[in-house]
């Protein structure tokens, strides 16, 4: 297996296979990074990404170093081994059309290659290449932003929270299918159009996740999502 | 005229249309109940209820009266204009045999849950749902909260006998509840109870 980089650049999708025990890492290569992420398991996407389950298993309000993400049948997806960034969003999903509309119209005919679109379609995009469509949309993680609720549950965009060379790793816990968008954050309130471009590398993540492992032992229930993912 | 008056066992589920306009009411009967709640357009199953458009569209994580109820089209499929409760989770999701397993141990493995009920539900139904339709709902009665830190944690339930929630459906809407029948947490104050669910038309 090869190791290989790629730079997605900002308002783009794209989507890539990861096999188990490969590491996934994102490097934000620019200011103004979101990179809306749905997960399936590549053997069965009807297995996917469980956000809910992800972060009341492991009482967090984002994601964050050493969690799991789960699939919702409790089967870890990948670890968070690493990340420059202690908060990444999960909970105020991807840009709909009606986001990026305040960008005023754009289409490839006026704007070519740097048309404006939003996560969700450049998400659909994606699916629709892998056979998938809008029911396989999930919520996402939204890697590079920090959405924070205050003691009455109101949310907050909190601008610049990430900046070029900020990064974040993932281990496949199982064969993936990652399929993501670099369109705005829907609550990134920056008047102009600079969603920025991440640059997207995968390698070997090492020997598989030793008893000492960091997500392994964060929680008994990270531990117990990893034992069900290698039960397979 | 009464669209629906029927009460819901704890641990089991209910599925069905209410028409634009109607006013659907759940009361927790016994109080701390979790009542896991699905919406669908009617006319098009794909545009179904979304917990994180819902809590973006709105800014901010907890659902009560004036909240609307969003779809991931960005639709408003219905809106809470009652709530004598207070506060509703929605980012919590549904207990699944699954997830039980993950949180609590195997032995939890072959306990009832949310999801199947919910799959119970539409396979009853049918007209081709199936189980990716079944995403991230909402729970009333269930108390989530999240912190400015990063938290999250399951508390005890805001809710107590005869609390109840109402919401108009702002298009023809297919309803899907489960009853939950959770026991490993302070959701149902570790004993599942019946609801009471009851529909009018405008």
């Amino acid at each position: 297996m090869s190791c290989y980089s790629h730079e997605v650049p900002g308002g783009a999708g794209w989507s890539l296979r990861v096999e188990r025990g490969r590491q996934l890492r994102l490097a934000a290569a620019g200011c103004g990074v979101c990179v809306s992420t749905l997960l399936f398991a590549a053997a069965d996407p009807l297995e996917r990404l469980n956000v809910p389950d992800t972060l009341k298993a492991q009482m967090s309000a984002c994601v964050r170093p050493p969690m799991v993400l789960m699939s919702d049948l409790g089967r870890a997806l990948c670890s968070v081994t690493g990340s420059s960034l202690p908060w990444h969003d999960a909970i105020s999903g991807h840009s709909l059309d009606r986001h990026v509309a305040r960008f005023g119209p754009s289409d490839y005919g006026a704007d070519g290659n740097g048309w404006r679109r939003s996560a969700r379609s450049l998400l659909l995009d994606e699916l629709a290449v892998l056979g998938l469509g809008r029911r396989d949309l999930h919520a996402c993680v939204n890697w590079f932003t920090k959405v924070v609720p205050d003691e009455r549950g109101r949310l907050a965009f909190a601008s610049g929270h990430a900046s070029a060379g900020d990064w974040v790793t993932l281990r496949a816990e199982q064969d993936l299918l990652v399929v993501l968008a670099t369109a705005p954050h829907p609550l990134d309130p920056s008047p102009a159009w600079a969603p920025g471009p991440v640059r997207i590398s995968v390698g070997d993540a090492g020997p598989p996740a030793p008893p000492d492992d960091p997500s392994r032992v964060f929680r008994a229930e990270s531990a117990r999502s990893l034992e069900l993912a290698e039960r397979s | 005229m009464t669209l629906i008056d029927t009460v819901v066992a704890a641990g089991d589920g209910w599925i069905g249309e209410i028409p634009a306009g109607a006013r659907l009411r759940i009361v927790d009967l016994h109080g701390n109940q979790a009542v896991d709640t699905l919406l669908y357009d009617a006319h098009d199953y794909g545009n179904r209820y979304s917990a994180v458009d819902t809590v973006r569209e709105q800014g901010g994580v907890y659902l009560t009266t004036g909240s609307a109820l969003v779809s991931v089209d960005g639709d408003v499929l219905a809106t809470i204009v009652e709530d004598t409760c207070g506060r509703h989770d929605t980012l919590g999701g549904a207990c699944a045999k699954e997830s039980n397993v993950v949180r609590y141990g195997h032995h939890t493995r072959h306990q009832h849950a949310c999801r199947a009920t919910f799959l119970r539900q539409i396979q009853r139904w049918g007209r081709g749902l199936d189980k990716r339709d079944v995403t991230h709902n909402i729970n009333f009665f269930m108390n989530v909260p999240l912190t400015p830190d990063g938290g999250l944690s399951f508390e005890d339930g805001v809710s107590a006998p005869g609390k109840h929630v109402e919401l108009r459906a702002e298009r023809d809407i297919l309803l899907l509840i489960s009853n939950c029948p959770q026991i490993n947490n302070p959701c149902n104050a570790y004993h599942p109870t019946p609801i009471r669910l009851q529909a009018w038309p405008t």
